[in-house]
């Protein structure tokens, strides 16, 4: 990597500072952006890190029934903590990565990054999450604008991301086998007027609600009300790992597993 | 009872206490005093015209040493291949110069052009980026039947056209395995790939040169399976220094499954660099950088045919293979597709007639040499894999049709050149359907049925060919290398050994294997034997340790010094003793003459060797110190049978490995646990190929799979609890241990076991696919479950 300068403030406040300076870059648990470093695809002139920013961490369930999670929890916590709550969430989290991943990656950068393969976007974007920066809320149907850009302002942080919780949740995965990110993972969340459903690792503008599906499910909570619906390869990642055909496929196979393990 | 101790114990691997808590002494671990670091700038185009390398900007650079590009080597040899091959004309192979740095073109992704060398990698890798290099790009040269299509552009210009060579074996069979097929009953073909594999060990490679400017004396520190083999090479062809003043030290390495077995360009500029900028030069090579300049391993195109007469007997067999060489020949690259793989074509059946067509072929790709069981895999793959088309086309059991065409008189000479000393097909097939549970496999397939998934079962037999290799027959073949092995068995003063041998451990265990020998033949403890190895300076010439060779030659050296050692010690003892050597009786660590109760410990001979008080001096010298040659009289055999049981998820394509059995025949055993260890690599690494892995290419040459991003290891989780059994033993007739070598065996005897059983599930879900290529990727399965 290049040479940076290091900064590590206690409060928002300081980072929001610390990250007005000229090219600097957030780092939160730097699962993407450390080997990026690495391979000299980034020269950041400081790097300021969020993980000694203690009001960005931890769940809690807050007065309105949402769950709140700060933008700097690393997934095992949320792997723990958010089981009794939102056990599809706290699934998702337990199946990010590996053990190491999970100790240092944080929801916050995760939605920040939105990585068209990563598993958090689909969690956030089928549970109709918001996403708190320094600044402001944003809704999740807003916050994701197509692979790696979201609706974040430069040196804006995502603090905090507030879920409602659904009845029930359930995020199905099947891993491209080298990375072990999601080829394609598709999060069902079954809410009392209505479902919604998020896909990760299939589209070129990254994560996105299968609306067909959400209408049929919201019609008839079945496997059955899949059956038929079909979404076009042609706009499906396609690479060494799986054709936009697969993918497409495969989003429908995920989807109705989801179902299949809420009923 | 199992052992305890000496040949057929379980010893503990002594190696992995230092391996397992950090006091390895692997090569990136030495550090010399003054040590400057080099940064490679590799080329990001596959193939084109080199017009300029400009580093005026660069060298003025903070902490740059010097920076060298391929007009400092032009002096200097090219990097030598250590096999030529003869083709089917009488012609020798096209062979190209392999140059340090890239000189006038660039020919693969990742070919050196420029070395910074530098205070440190940081500033080395800071000044490579302000190196200005121009080239002018041309189109590449990627797939191998293109590559040799009239017209096609050339790797190398010099060169008449991309053919390597064009290989026929036995070319005086081939009207005859023509006509055979005409008058066939039926005829079997198979068309498929053999995967391009990075062989991915552990440790990286890395090379530290040094040169002490007054003695003139160099010193290589480097991750190799051969460090005397890399001397010769390095010295005698490209760097022109000799053997007495170049040192080559492969300390611990961890691991090589033939990766490492290779002359590579950075050793040969790390040796040039220190003596260039006269202080110790070191590279330690990135993971980014080992996809694309570690030799990648397999790349064949085959179509395979087998004739069979009206009673499913096999009559003839032919093949057609192109074998991807790469951008150049790496040190063993033309051996592999030919005298390591049309010598295995007849496998373990008695089919008559065999030709093997081979055509190697240069592409702008990384070059591609031996990787874990190197030929022998492609042969067993193909074969067993026709074996099993043969029999669904016939409607017969595929394990009968295998049975019923098994060698079953030894010796037997095939029609590819090689005898097979020993061997019992059928009883390590016995022993498959036993520890396989076959008889269970219907009841387990409905209970896969039941949870919507298919359940396959697949099997396969293979045979290979280790202990490399008599040298002789090597040398007509083409070897530019002997294929003996050496040991020095050096006794110290109270009875403790040291064994400095030419076989080279990067994880195989001799530390501890090898001393249990010795400790039989003496009937001392293990304990009191230590195994050197990895260190031109104190070790006899040897050519180290591939296609599982160390113990069936280095260790039959290793016997043979011990035996010298013991003549030599029973004539002291009979000395001592005052009694006839003839009578004289080594056992249990003492000496003892027949038929009476005197004895002399084994200490009190080794100490009498070098405090020769009261000794023969008139008739021996005193001291205990033998070394050996041992030069093979023929490969060892080793095979087994192998079967695999998987279950695939119809809706995605995905296939796990529920079972995995296998049965091998690997004459003696020396340690059961690191045989049993060898066997569970070698499957997991067959699995991968099977399933995982897959280095590919674009049709600019741009490496799609660089990285472990896109490239699949196979993972623990991934993998299953294998049984193996090597219960079924017949000794190779002529090494003294009776042992044949078990590396490669798993890697070679796994992929058509996998394969065969993907398409038996797909047929019980009623799809009837021919054949699907490795890598059994979900997209792969599901695709021919849905085409």
């Amino acid at each position: 990597m290049y040479n940076f300068d290091v900064e590590k403030p206690t409060s928002i406040a300081d980072a929001v500072k610390a990250l007005s300076r000229d090219e600097a870059q957030p780092l939160s648990g730097g699962q993407t952006l450390i080997p990026t470093l690495k391979a000299r695809l980034a020269m950041p002139s400081v790097l300021v890190s969020l993980s000694g920013i203690s009001e960005m961490r931890g769940v809690r369930l807050a007065d309105d029934g949402r769950l709140c999670i700060g933008g700097g929890t690393v997934h095992r916590t949320v792997a723990q903590e958010a089981e009794t709550h939102y056990p599809g969430l706290a699934s998702l989290a337990a199946r990010i990565g590996d053990p190491a991943v999970r100790n240092r990656g944080t929801i916050g950068g995760s939605v920040a990054n939105n990585d068209p393969s990563a598993c958090y976007p689909a969690g956030v974007l089928a549970s109709g999450a918001t996403i708190v920066t320094n600044s402001r809320e944003i809704e999740a149907d807003n916050f994701f604008q197509g692979m790696f850009s979201t609706a974040l302002e430069e040196g804006e942080i995502v603090t905090e991301v507030k879920f409602p919780i659904p009845e029930k949740a359930r995020y199905e995965k099947f891993i491209q086998p080298a990375s072990r990110f999601p080829l394609v993972a598709a999060f069902v969340a079954k809410f009392n007027d209505g479902v919604r459903v998020a896909v990760t690792g299939a589209s070129e503008n990254g994560v996105f609600r299968w609306t067909e599906a959400e209408t049929a499910l919201s019609a008839d909570f079945s496997a059955k009300a899949l059956e038929g619906l079909k979404l076009d390869g042609g706009s499906m990642i396609s690479d060494l790992h799986g054709s936009g055909t697969y993918r497409a496929h495969l989003v429908g196979v995920m989807t109705k597993r989801a179902v299949l393990g809420l009923i | 009872m199992p052992k305890d101790g000496g040949i057929g114990a379980s010893s503990k691997r002594r190696e992995d206490i230092r391996f397992l808590t950090g006091e390895g002494n692997y090569t990136d671990d030495i550090n010399l005093r003054g040590q400057a670091y080099v940064f490679f700038l590799r080329s990001d185009i596959a193939h084109g015209t080199l017009n300029s390398v400009d580093t005026s900007a660069a060298e003025s650079m903070p902490g740059v040493v010097k920076i060298f590009t391929g007009a400092d080597f032009t002096e200097v040899g090219s990097i030598p291949c250590g096999w030529q091959i003869t083709d089917k004309h009488g012609e020798v192979m096209q062979e190209p110069r392999h140059p340090v740095l890239a000189f006038g073109k660039v020919r693969h992704v990742g070919e050196p052009i420029a070395a910074v060398v530098a205070e440190t990698l940081g500033q080395a890798r800071d000044a490579a980026e302000a190196i200005e290099v121009d080239i002018s790009e041309l189109p590449a040269v990627i797939d191998m039947k293109q590559a040799v299509k009239e017209g096609a552009p050339k790797v190398h210009d010099d060169l008449t056209s991309n053919l390597c060579y064009d290989w026929g074996f036995v070319e005086e069979n081939k009207a005859a395995v023509d006509k055979a097929f005409e008058d066939a009953h039926h005829v079997t073909t198979l068309e498929l790939v053999n995967n391009r594999l990075v062989a991915n060990p552990m440790e990286p490679r890395v090379a530290v040169g040094d040169y002490a400017r007054g003695t003139g004396d160099h010193t290589l520190y480097t991750t190799s399976q051969n460090p005397h083999v890399i001397r010769l090479l390095m010295g005698a062809f490209v760097l022109g220094i000799p053997e007495h003043k170049l040192r080559v030290v492969a300390p611990d390495v961890g691991g090589g499954f033939g990766t490492k077995i290779f002359h590579y360009q950075e050793e040969a500029f790390c040796t040039f660099a220190a003596k260039a900028c006269n202080r110790p030069v070191k590279w330690t090579s990135s993971r980014s950088e080992a996809f694309m300049s570690d030799a990648h391993g397999r790349d064949h195109v085959t179509k395979i045919q087998m004739a069979l007469d009206a009673d499913n007997n096999f009559t003839a067999l032919r093949t057609d293979t192109y074998a991807n060489m790469g951008a150049y020949l790496s040190t063993f690259a033309p051996s592999v597709p030919t005298w390591l793989h049309g010598t295995l074509m007849a496998g373990n059946y008695k089919t008559p007639l065999i030709y093997v067509n081979v055509k190697a072929v240069f592409t702008n790709t990384v070059p591609v040499d031996a990787y874990r069981g190197a030929g022998r895999p492609e042969a067993t793959y193909q074969l067993e894999r026709l074996v099993d088309k043969c029999a669904h086309e016939l409607g017969v059991d595929p394990i009968a049709l295998r049975r019923q065409n098994f060698i079953t008189e030894f010796p037997y000479a095939t029609p590819v050149a090689v005898e097979y000393d020993t061997g019992d097909y059928i009883a390590t097939m016995d022993k498959l359907e036993e520890i396989a549970d076959i008889a269970g496999f219907e009841a387990r397939r409905k209970e896969s049925e039941a949870k919507g998934k298919l359940r396959g079962f697949g099997v396969n037999c293979y045979i290979e060919a280790c202990g490399i290799a008599p040298s002789n027959l090597v040398g007509q073949l083409g070897a530019r290398a002997g294929l003996y092995e050496s040991a020095t068995v050096r006794v110290n003063a109270t009875g403790g050994l040291v064994v400095m041998t030419g076989s080279h451990s990067h994880g195989q265990g001799h530390e501890t294997a090898f001393p249990q020998v010795i400790a039989e033949m003496i009937g001392i403890d293990e304990s009191m034997i230590e195994i050197v190895h990895g260190d031109t300076a104190n070790t006899p010439m040897g050519m180290g340790t591939y296609g599982s060779r160390s113990l069936a030659v280095g260790g039959s050296a290793m016997v043979r010094a011990t035996e010298k050692i013991i003549a030599k010690a029973k004539k002291i003892a009979s000395h001592l003793l005052e009694a006839s050597e003839g009578d004289i009786e080594l056992k249990d660590g003492a000496f003892s003459v027949a038929g009476t109760d005197k004895s002399v410990a084994w200490g009190d001979v080794t100490l009498a060797a070098y405090v020769p008080h009261n000794y023969p001096l008139e008739d021996i010298e005193p001291g205990l110190e033998e070394t050996a040659f041992y030069d093979p009289s023929n490969f060892t055999y080793p095979s087994g049978a192998y079967a695999c049981e998987v279950e695939l998820d119809p809706e995605t394509g995905h296939v796990t490995i529920e079972r995995f059995a296998a049965a091998d025949d690997f004459g003696n055993i020396v340690n059961p646990m690191i045989v049993s260890g060898q066997v569970h690599g070698g499957i997991a690494q067959g699995i991968g190929q099977a399933l995982m892995e897959n280095c590919a290419y674009d049709s600019d040459g741009q490496l799609l799979s660089a990285s472990y991003m896109d490239y699949a290891m196979p993972r623990a989780s991934d993998l299953p609890f294998y049984t193996v059994d090597h219960s079924c033993q017949t000794p190779c007739t002529h090494n003294p241990l009776g042992v044949k070598g078990c590396g490669e065996a798993g890697a070679i005897g796994s992929p058509p076991a996998v394969v065969n059983a993907v398409l038996d599930a797909m047929r019980s879900g009623g799809k009837n696919v021919d054949h699907i290529d490795m890598p059994v990727t979900p997209q792969r399965v599901w695709a021919a479950m849905n085409g």
